[in-house]
């Protein structure tokens, strides 16, 4: 009796071991994640618009439709990325998320507080190599450290009605990100 | 021994996987702000996220709304825990918690927008026709309604999603006081 108490004691704690590994490994270890739902329609370091959700087809579930939608899949192993995106009427933000969906940085138009929003994105080795004067000169210069070497930008824009959903996806078109050309 | 060993792996897979599978189906929900039926995980959407909700999230390939950008509110029930039925009229008033803007939508429990005749998901505060105190009511109903009518599509059961963009609302939120937030109640279902 004790012993049959005893393999299940056991079973219980080797299945919390179970529990806790698999949902610490499901990042890892998902393919239908958010990045490799864009990886097919987004090209490396380019901003490309993204479809609205519309009827049941829609590139990731809980889309806000009243958003037009960049994203931008970046790779800064390489080279730091520089992204530039003006801001519509209503509402204007970026997000930055990691290979995992983590959302590691986000802003908006109003405390970017500027007609464009204009960000440095490098991980933090290249952030430690840039010169510290021209860390200074540029003072209003927003450097962003991504802890992974890819991952994802998103940018919205906020169509207040309808009506003015081709205003915020024009927005959107003029929106860059793009790896800068250094060294050679 | 050997079938007890055997029966105490098998347990451990079923009650191992099984953990999981309901955690990440159901949700679990830590560091979660609920106020009436409304639940946001304002952590989600930084590096604090927990594990769990980093694995939902794996799963579902959603993107969370950053806690720079806003706050989403869940709502899978109305205020006395019924699940919200598409074939009912369902009442949304009140008043929203400050924010530059916020958005309503309603989708189906697999976070897919359901068709409709006339194309409306949701509002947004510019849209929205609002009483003369600021208040606002919403009919979430398969047919159409005076006033702001959210079209439900007739479907067994559906999620309502307000989202605040530019908001105060985030992780150091407590309590409804901070954050008053609309009622939903059932009405007549069909």
């Amino acid at each position: 009796m004790i012993r049959a108490l005893l393999w299940i004691l056991g079973a219980i704690l080797l299945g919390g071991i179970v529990h806790l590994s698999t949902v610490l490994v499901m990042p890892q270890a998902a393919t239908q994640d958010a990045y490799s739902r864009l990886a097919p329609l987004a090209p490396v370091n380019a901003m490309v618009p993204l479809a609205p959700p519309a009827g049941q087809d829609a590139i990731m579930p809980f889309m806000d439709p009243a958003f037009a939608l960049a994203v931008c899949r970046y790779d800064i192993s390489r080279a730091p990325l520089k992204l530039t995106a003006p801001v519509s009427q209503a509402y204007t933000s970026v997000t930055f998320y990691t290979r995992n969906s983590v959302a590691y940085y986000a802003i908006n138009d109003r405390a970017a507080g500027r007609r464009t929003i204009e960000l440095d994105l490098m991980t933090a080795e290249q952030h430690a190599q840039v010169p510290e004067e021209e860390d200074v000169t540029a003072a209003d210069r927003l450097i962003i450290e991504s802890p992974t070497t890819t991952g994802l930008i998103v940018l919205r824009a906020l169509a207040a009605e309808p009506g003015l959903m081709p205003m915020a996806r024009s927005v959107l078109a003029a929106a860059q990100c793009r790896v800068e050309e250094t060294q050679q | 021994m050997f079938f007890a060993s055997c029966f105490t792996f098998v347990l451990a897979a079923v009650i191992g996987l099984g953990a999981t599978w309901l955690t990440l189906t159901r949700g679990v929900a830590f560091g979660s702000l609920t106020i009436g039926a409304w639940t946001a995980r304002p952590k989600s959407g930084s590096v604090d996220i927990d594990p769990y909700a980093r694995a939902t999230v794996a799963r579902t390939g959603e993107l969370p709304i950053g806690s720079g950008d806003g706050v989403a509110f869940y709502a899978r029930t109305d205020d006395v825990g019924n699940a919200l039925d598409g074939r009912c009229t369902v009442l949304i008033t009140g008043m929203t918690p400050a924010a530059r803007y916020w958005t309503l939508t309603l989708y189906d429990p697999a976070g897919r927008l359901v068709p409709n005749m006339v194309d409306r998901h949701g509002f947004t505060s510019a849209e929205i026709v609002r009483e003369a105190d600021g208040r606002f009511a919403i009919s979430a109903a398969p047919r159409a309604r005076p006033g702001n009518w959210l079209p439900t599509g007739g479907i067994e059961q559906f999620v309502l999603v307000w989202r605040l963009y530019d908001t105060p609302i985030g992780v150091a939120t407590r309590t409804s006081k901070d954050a008053p937030m609309p009622a939903i109640t059932r009405k007549s279902c069909s």
